[in-house]
């Protein structure tokens, strides 16, 4: 028996031993392979998933066609509910995006090690979310063909975008979390890239000699890569931060009663990183059983990330409280007539929805069999998301029902074409990041070696001793 | 008066309307007027009924009192023409901004519609053309020519009928003469039967318009949103039952 081998089997003799060691005894090829076998098989599954979502956003794309023939009007809105389910959806997939960075940026810098194998499948879903959510700038214009009249482009008659305007702030927030998402996305993908290249032939091949950019591996570029990822690491967080914020003033800037609030920045920021982690978690569970990956998405990582979800949680829950009581305490007309509504009128049971979406999954968090079940996190995680699409339309569309003049006041009914264009992000969304799945590395095979190489047993005489070392 | 005649017509007047709350009766002749004077098509019920209608004024109804003693009560709203205009800041291509004259204008060839001045408007007096709009026959044949006709997706409110006030000035500049006051009536105004709506400059003290706001019956429109209307209305009393 060889001596690595001699000593796995002493390990599993020895368990308990801390989840963190069980890689320990896998070589670099093996790790590499478990993660690579999955991108290359592709069963039958997987082909009618990736059919079944493309017909979603085949059907999405015929329904904007027609709003785009036809006009806004196809929609449920009216005067006064000018921005409906397009805005909330836009909020929701913004917020969704807020956990890549938070996991990646927030979690790299805290050197937290569980992060290791979840950074990637976090930084793609910001993107992929991002791109979901830039859809729908475009998708709710009465004239989406002049949508370049927002761009700051020079023309001859010198005519500029307002950027006094929220929508010019969202505008540039969004392209600036875009790309720097996405640039710190490939940035930790480089060493990968240059792995799958030397492990696969064909286009695949081809495709991962041009990502990896020539990556050999060696002391100067992982040197270069460390301090690229700290720099970006550090730089994207205010981005994070400021993103949401702008969404937010969309609404707060405005005079509209329970739009119009001081707190909606701080409350949208918390509110997105529950929604955000939730999400990550309801993929994870699911990316994890459909790619075969539990060897490296093991229990500890879902106990910390549900601890997590479970604190955003409770943070969300301290901000919408700190919001409401004021509202409720403040006692304007408009705001207490919403307020009437929301908790006895006919947005009640959208208020109860959200309320027991999101308070409920805080007191099943706590659990830690909860955490660690992969398919009772996933239910707990899928039903925060549920809350918080449902609380984005009950400030969206619930708020503009109401306002000033009681004679102003109109109700909301969303039509089959409004429903199928955020069906259409939704499949759009999985349908990138299952073809993605099966392109990308979904696990961050450097970043798992480098992370088990402070965790190893070491022989101290005749002690088998866990030891940790310190690296970023 | 413009400041340099020869050259421009901007000057420093303040356009007000006048919305005499005791002689308005809720006959909606002014609406009508405005449809024909602003090429502002006809949505139809289903629409209608749905909040749809594109009226620029609307005349706002109130039910006072428990049956049998019901009051009901009349309110036209129009375009507020705000000096601080919640709708402005918000555009992203400027299609809707302040000119010269105090008036919030509206550049529909600029408008991309992402509705973002309607949800800021505290009076929802902005309306949005759902569809492409329709003018079936024979209203296709009165169209106002000085009036430009929307298509789909874009917002359009009030103007104080600006081609109106365009025309007088420069008839007025062409003849070398001083515009004088009440010369300037928006369709709404000429048509009021019961001249409850005046129309005139606030920068003009003798104005007729301008001696109404000072009456003690005056007040605007949610004032404490501090959005400094240019509709001044009077407040109605018994006679508005």
């Amino acid at each position: 028996m060889s001596e690595p081998e001699d000593m796995a089997q002493e390990i599993r003799q020895t368990t308990p031993y801390d989840e963190r060691l069980l890689l320990a005894q896998r070589t670099d090829s093996e790790i590499n392979q478990a993660v690579l076998q999955p991108m290359l098989q592709t069963g039958k599954g997987f082909w009618v998933l990736v059919t079944g979502l493309s017909l979603i956003v085949a059907w999405g794309v015929y329904a904007w066609s027609y709003l785009i023939y036809w006009g806004i009007g196809v929609t449920g809105k009216n005067r006064p509910v000018y921005w409906t389910l397009f805005i909330t959806t836009f909020v929701f997939w913004v917020g969704i995006s807020h956990a890549g960075t938070m996991i990646s940026a927030v979690l790299r810098l805290l050197k937290a090690d569980w992060r290791r194998p979840i950074t990637r499948g976090a930084e793609a879903m910001t993107a992929f979310a991002l791109m979901m959510a830039g859809l729908y700038p475009l998708i709710h214009l009465g004239r989406v063909w002049k949508f370049y009249w927002m761009v700051p482009y020079p023309n001859n008659r010198l005519m500029w975008p307002n950027f006094q305007s929220p929508l010019m702030w969202d505008m540039v927030a969004i392209f600036t979390y875009l790309i720097g998402s996405s640039l710190y996305l490939y940035l930790a993908l480089i060493p990968d890239m240059a792995m799958a290249r030397d492990h696969t032939g064909s286009w695949r091949f081809k495709l991962y000699r041009v990502l990896a950019l020539g990556w050999r591996g060696t002391e100067g570029e992982w040197h270069k890569l460390h301090r690229a990822l700290g720099i970006f690491s550090v730089a994207i967080i205010p981005i994070f931060l400021s993103v949401h914020s702008i969404v937010s003033w969309d609404f707060a800037v405005t005079i509209q009663p329970r739009w119009h609030s001081t707190i909606f920045a701080p409350y949208f920021v918390i509110g997105a990183v529950y929604s955000g982690l939730s999400a990550l978690a309801s993929i994870l569970v699911v990316v994890r059983r459909g790619m075969r990956l539990q060897e490296f998405l093991r229990a500890e990582h879902f106990d910390s990330l549900g601890k997590l979800v479970m604190v955003a949680g409770m943070a969300w829950v301290y901000f919408w409280f700190a919001g409401f009581i004021v509202e409720w305490y403040g006692n304007e007309p408009v705001v207490r007539e919403l307020i009437r509504e929301e908790v006895s009128g006919h947005l009640a049971p959208f208020f109860y929805l959200q309320m027991s979406a999101n308070l409920i999954p805080i007191a099943l968090l706590v659990f830690k069999r909860v955490r660690t079940t992969p398919a009772l996190l996933l239910a707990t995680t899928l039903l925060v998301n549920v809350g918080m699409f449902t609380e984005r339309a009950l400030i969206v569309i619930g708020s503009l029902q109401r306002n000033d003049l009681p004679f102003n006041w109109g109700n909301y009914r969303p039509t089959w074409v409004e429903i199928s264009i955020v069906a259409m992000t939704f499949a759009g969304f999985a349908l990138l990041y299952t073809l993605f799945s099966r392109i990308i590395p979904f696990v961050p095979v450097w970043e798992i070696k480098e992370g088990r190489l402070r965790y190893t047993m070491r022989r101290i005489g005749r002690l088998l001793v866990p030891t940790a070392a310190e690296i970023d | 008066m413009a400041t340099d005649a020869n050259l421009s017509v901007e000057n420093d007047r303040r356009w007000v309307l006048v919305v005499d709350l005791d002689r308005c009766t809720g006959c909606q002749a002014c609406v009508v007027a405005c449809h024909a004077e602003n090429n502002i098509p006809v949505v139809g019920e289903k629409q209608a009924a749905y909040g749809r209608w594109m009226h620029w004024i609307i005349i706002q109804r109130y039910w006072e009192g428990e049956y049998p003693n019901v009051k009901a009560r009349f309110m036209p709203v129009m375009c507020q023409q705000c000096t601080e205009a919640p709708c402005e800041p918000v555009c992203p291509v400027f299609a809707t901004y302040h000119n010269a004259e105090g008036l919030n204008a509206q550049i529909y060839n600029r408008c991309i519609g992402t509705r973002f001045c309607g949800s800021a408007c505290p009076y929802k007096v902005r309306t949005y053309n759902w569809f492409r709009p329709e003018f079936p026959e024979p209203l296709i044949e009165q169209l106002n020519p000085d009036v430009t006709v929307r298509t789909r997706g874009i917002m359009e409110k009030c103007t104080f009928c600006i081609q109106r006030i365009r025309r007088a000035e420069i008839d007025s500049q062409a003849e070398g003469r001083i515009l004088a006051d009440g010369e300037i009536q928006p369709a709404c105004v000429q048509t009021c039967p019961t001249s409850a709506l005046v129309f005139g400059d606030l920068g003009d003290p003798d104005s007729r318009a301008s001696q109404l706001a000072r009456s003690h019956r005056s007040f605007r429109l949610l004032p404490e949103l501090g959005t400094d209307p240019g509709v001044i209305y009077l407040k109605g009393g018994e006679t508005n039952v």
